[in-house]
């Protein structure tokens, strides 16, 4: 932090801003308790939308690079969005995506495999919670006696943070654990800081985290979690359930399988893998105890109902496919990116 | 430092450049793609002297990386990173781009094949830009061999490296080595009989300072690699003391428990309760038959004990079990005869004096069960007429597709014993008469002259339903004779099947405890059909006589001794270069999850269970990447083929999509809503 801009309370200056996501990120930061009083020692929050006052012309009169740190959650699925990004980026020194969505897309990303239209008729008209007899659906414009009212354009695809912007540092979780923001926030105030680019965490997987004992893998038979309880002691996957643990960088403390819980894989993909579903489904494959076709299809068909469900939960959005394939352009402003195979449903 | 790239495109003569316009290729190539300096077509690049221009241009020119665009890899991508060594660069800083069996053989359109061979390269230039220099580690070469099978191809080995000087472990399942072979009476084509030929082999082996022979056991675990396998196997109990037994056989003849011979008579004859298979068999020792034995059936009896005058019987005696270090394994396994009650329309089983080939050989050996004497199952009736049928599972779809090499000829020994030895009259039933080898088409002619009668066709029937009074007590051998165009039925007293020869029924067991691999049929595969007929893809591990496929005695002693040949060049260079195309794993990343331990076909990985972490044997990897793909933490890499080069491979092959409409104009920063 040498080349810090020198504010009148001579700290730096921290931005943080909730993009598409639940919100559980932010609650996360407040995870790391008392110790935000340290953070508030060290950093002027002068951005933080969900806990206080502010306007965005205020961030836009902040000289570029004039934010030492912005902690960037949620993905980019409107134009307002994809706005704050790339201007946070311009303002910012140092970027993070913070937390699973910002990283990989997250469960927001799981609509990439419908297109806009089919979300809208979804969340506008079929839900049987909504209560929309004149069938209204949100418009970037619209006329009212008084002017034209503005909404952000809704895209047909969710995007990573990084797939807009150029991103320095990655911190992973659905939510990031509250330890894991603290080792990353004290190496940013430290200037410990890895490569940019890097993912801030562990370099393996969950597994090293998991107290399980583990065998030589062989599974004739996937089950789902509410179809067994599972044994303590013995690795959930030669269980038959697919825990993702394998394939999912540690930094939990492989908190889902302590409980008896297969790990779903919020952490991402571990250093170096690009594909996370890919990784996961070459690994679980590799362990199937069948030599015979038709056999190995039923073990699939049967354990598995829902591949992109399991394998891309988290990361569908961040995957080489990046979405399912639109019927048609679709008319958000984002181009299809990828002639992805993944069949909806 | 930039790379310097040469790309060198090969006519290979008209085989690529009649189909791919090789010097734009090579002009698109040098002036398109980056890091490349110098690109050229030439005739033929692998010869001499396109391998000398490789060498010229990494020394005048300062190449760094080198491309070949031409056949395939498989081929000749040992030949040119030859050349790169030659050249002083590291031969893995190299990379071939197949347009012939990937282009010119496979494209029509002389434009698309053009574009394909240019894409290939482009791959292949920026999967070598990320190349890394890679080095083959040194590894001892244990001087014992083990041989597994002592039928003739493994007695064949054992003597030819032992006569060299080295020791060997001679492996046998049965109690006593000779395999087939032993069994027969006479050999085609030359007459000669067996046991004279076979067995003062047999008794080399017995004798020779270097063979330590192992009968009676069988190999249970094999570990390790090329030059440093280590070997468990199982020493049966024999039930006799091998130390104090001199092979007088006195217990044998007092043994009071006969019973019928299913293995070396092939049922046809009897033997003790304690045996030996047959008068020389090596090793001499007898063994105990424990399920026929009465002693071990109700506790008393012990005959052979009291009148062992060494005291060898030892009804105590336990399996036991042996470790061995070799470093380099033949396996000599042989063949076994197809079932023939698996064809049930030829009545063996059913019908008394259908015989199978076997048999048929114990039969006509004068050691045999009936001294040599052709009869039918009653053991006194001559046969006035035979019939050998061929190809009993052998060329037919529904049991074996493939030629079983050596029944016509023993079809025509067995015609020639019979003539030989009574009155009857022979009749062959063939497809197709095969007699490709020295000596044998002759043998043929040979028998066509004694009078043995052929008749093509496949038998349909072999049936003791008699429709005429002449086919009254007689088998009778329906088949549309297909050289006249009519159905015949021919009555005979006696059939012989010449059943196919077959893969072990372990075969697969045994291919995969030795790493090796079988075919469809079950026959263990050779590294290449015809070059490299003994060795297999597990180096160290090679494979001679019918274990690789049928054939004869002559075939099988020349691959036993070719396999010699080839461990008597692993020994004498002492030690082996270990390719260093392998997988490793980066044990940071490793979380010790066991998703590869059980996937590696040549057991080349470990989980150490106290660091939690998964090792690979480097010298065991072959680099297939099975485990590289399969490892979710990524923590697996495998040299020459990590994720950069291939994804760099991958980018360069979409080079015209990517060059065309990959660059997308950044999207400006869209308006605030
Ligand atoms: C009916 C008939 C007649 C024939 N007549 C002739 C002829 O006249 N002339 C001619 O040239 N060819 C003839 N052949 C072919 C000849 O039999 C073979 O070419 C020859 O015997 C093959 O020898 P081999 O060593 O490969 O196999 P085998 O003779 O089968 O020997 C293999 C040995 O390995 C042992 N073994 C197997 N598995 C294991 C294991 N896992 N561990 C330890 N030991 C094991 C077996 O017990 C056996 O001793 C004839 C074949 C048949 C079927
Ligand atoms: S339960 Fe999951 S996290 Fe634990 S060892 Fe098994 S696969 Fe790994
Ligand atoms: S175990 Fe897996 S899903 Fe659960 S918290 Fe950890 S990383 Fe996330
Ligand atoms: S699959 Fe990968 S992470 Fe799992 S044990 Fe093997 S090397 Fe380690
Ligand atoms: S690359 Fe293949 S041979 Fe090497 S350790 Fe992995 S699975 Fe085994």
């Amino acid at each position: 932090m040498s080349e810090r801009e020198a504010s009148p309370s001579g700290k730096g200056k921290l931005a943080l801003y909730w993009a598409a996501s639940c919100g559980g990120c932010e609650i996360a930061v407040l995870g790391i308790d008392d110790k935000i009083l340290q953070v508030a020692e060290a950093f002027d929050i002068i951005f933080w939308p969900c806990v206080m006052d502010g306007k965005v012309r205020d961030v836009e009169k902040v000289p570029d690079k004039g934010i030492d740190l912005c902690l960037f959650n949620g993905g980019i699925r409107t134009s307002e969005q994809e706005y704050m990004a790339r201007l946070l980026r311009r303002k910012s020194k140092v970027l993070v995506a913070f937390g699973s969505c910002a990283h990989e897309g997250c469960i927001p990303g799981l609509a990439n495999l419908s297109s806009k239209e089919e979300i809208f008729q979804t969340a506008y008209h079929d839900t049987p919670s909504t209560d929309n007899p004149q069938g209204v659906e949100p418009q970037p414009e619209t006329k009212v006696p008084e002017g034209t009212l503005h909404l952000p354009v809704f895209y047909d695809t969710l995007k990573t943070l990084d797939q807009t912007v150029p991103v320095d540092y990655y911190l992973p979780g659905c939510p990031p654990e509250p330890e894991r923001i603290w080792d990353a926030l004290t190496a940013i105030l430290q200037g410990e800081l890895p490569p940019p680019g890097s993912v801030i965490g562990a370099t393996t997987t969950v597994c090293e985290e998991c107290q399980r004992t583990r065998h030589e893998k062989k599974i004739k038979e996937f089950k789902r979690t509410w179809q067994i309880i599972p044994d303590p002691d013995t690795c959930l996957l030669e269980q038959g359930l697919i825990c993702a643990g394998i394939a999912t960088r540690a930094g939990c403390g492989a908190l889902c399988p302590q409980v008896n819980s297969p790990c779903i894989g919020c952490y991402g993909p571990n250093e170096g893998v690009q594909d996370f579903g890919a990784c996961m489904m070459s690994a679980i494959a590799s362990v199937i105890d069948s030599d015979d076709p038709e056999e190995i299809e039923r073990i699939i068909e049967q354990g598995i109902p829902d591949p992109v469900g399991t394998f891309y939960r988290f990361s569908l959005a961040h995957s080489l496919l990046r979405r399912g394939r639109l019927k048609g352009s679709g008319n958000g402003r984002v181009p299809v990116v990828a002639d992805a195979a993944v069949e909806e449903g | 430092m930039a790379e310097r790239v040469g790309v060198y495109v090969c006519h290979c003569g008209s085989n690529i450049a009649g189909v791919v316009d090789v010097e734009a290729v090579a002009r698109w190539a040098e002036a398109n793609l980056e890091g490349v300096v110098v690109a050229r077509d030439y005739k033929f690049m692998c010869s001499s002297l396109g391998q000398e221009l490789v060498k010229e241009d990494i020394e005048k020119e300062g190449l760094t990386r080198v491309v070949v665009a031409a056949c395939s890899p498989h081929l000749h991508e040992k030949t040119f990173r030859r050349a790169c060594a030659a050249g002083g660069l590291n031969p893995y800083y190299f990379q071939m781009a197949s347009i012939r069996e990937q282009v010119s053989w496979v494209t029509e359109d002389r434009a698309q094949a053009t574009q394909k061979a240019k894409m290939l390269i482009a791959g292949a230039v920026q999967r070598v830009l990320h190349h890394q220099a890679l080095e083959p580690s040194q590894v001892p070469v244990n001087e014992h061999t083990m041989i597994v099978g002592a039928g003739i191809a493994g007695i064949q080995a054992a003597l030819e490296l032992a006569d060299a000087g080295h020791p060997v472990y001679l492996v046998e399942r049965e109690p006593s080595i000779g395999g087939h072979m032993a069994q027969f009476d006479k050999t085609f084509p030359t007459l000669d009989c067996a046991a004279c030929i076979l067995t003062p082999k047999m008794s080399d082996v017995d004798a020779h300072d270097n063979i330590k022979l192992l009968s009676y056991s069988e190999v249970e675990e094999v570990s390790g690699f090329i030059g440093n396998f280590h070997v468990r196997l199982r020493k049966k109990a024999r039930y006799v003391d091998e130390d104090t037994c001199t092979g007088c056989g006195i217990c044998i003849e007092k043994c009071p428990k006969k019973v019928v011979d299913e293995v070396f008579e092939a049922g046809l004859g009897y033997r003790k309760a304690i045996y030996r298979p047959f008068p020389q068999a090596v090793p001499k020792y007898p063994v105990i038959d424990t399920e026929s034995c009465i002693y071990f059936e109700r506790g008393t009896c012990k005959a052979c004990e009291k009148f062992c005058p060494t005291g060898a019987i030892d009804f105590e005696q336990q399996d036991s079990m042996m470790e061995l270090d070799v470093g380099n394994i033949v396996l000599a396994t042989g063949f076994r005869l197809f079932d023939c009650t698996r064809i049930p329309q030829y009545g063996y089983g059913r019908l008394a004096n259908v015989f199978t080939s076997l048999e048929f050989e114990r039969m006509g050996n004068a050691a045999g069960p009936t001294g040599g004497r052709i009869v039918l199952r009653d053991g006194v009736t001559e046969p006035k007429s035979v019939a050998i049928v061929h190809c009993v599972g052998s060329r037919d779809s529904r049991h074996h597709p493939y030629c079983s090499a050596v029944c016509c000829m023993a079809a025509l020994k067995f015609g020639h014993l019979v003539l030989e030895r009574t009155q009857a009259e022979v009749y062959s039933f063939y497809i197709d008469i095969r007699t490709p080898q020295k000596g044998y088409e002759e043998f043929y002619d040979r028998l066509q002259e004694e009078g043995m009668h052929f008749v093509r066709g496949r038998v349909a029937e072999i049936t003791d339903a008699a429709r005429s009074p002449g086919e009254e007590g007689k088998l009778i051998v329906q088949v549309e004779d297909t050289l006249i165009g009519r159905q015949r039925r021919v009555p005979v007293d006696m059939v012989i099947l010449m059943g196919a020869m077959e893969p072990r029924l372990d075969a697969k067991e045994v291919a995969v405890r030795f790493g090796i691999s079988c075919s469809m049929d079950g026959w263990f595969i050779e590294r290449h059909p015809k070059l490299d007929p003994v060795a297999t893809m597990t180096d160290g591990v090679f494979i001679a006589g019918t274990c690789q496929g049928p054939k004869d005695i002559p075939g099988s002693v020349a691959q036993g001794a070719a396999a010699a040949a080839r461990v008597q060049g692993m020994i004498s260079r002492g030690t082996v270069l270990i390719e260093p195309v392998v997988a490793s794993i980066d044990e940071s990343k490793c979380s010790g999850c066991r998703i590869c331990n059980d996937l590696c076909p040549f057991n080349a990985i470990d989980y150490l269970e106290q660091e939690g972490v998964s090792r690979i044997q480097t010298a065991l990897c072959k680099g297939c990447g099975t485990c590289v793909a399969a490892c979710p933490s990524g923590a697996i890499t495998g040299a020459h083929f990590n994720d950069e080069q291939i994804m760099a491979e991958i980018e360069g092959l979409l080079y015209d999509v990517l060059h065309t409409n990959g660059a997308q104009a950044p999207a400006e920063e869209p308006a605030p809503a």
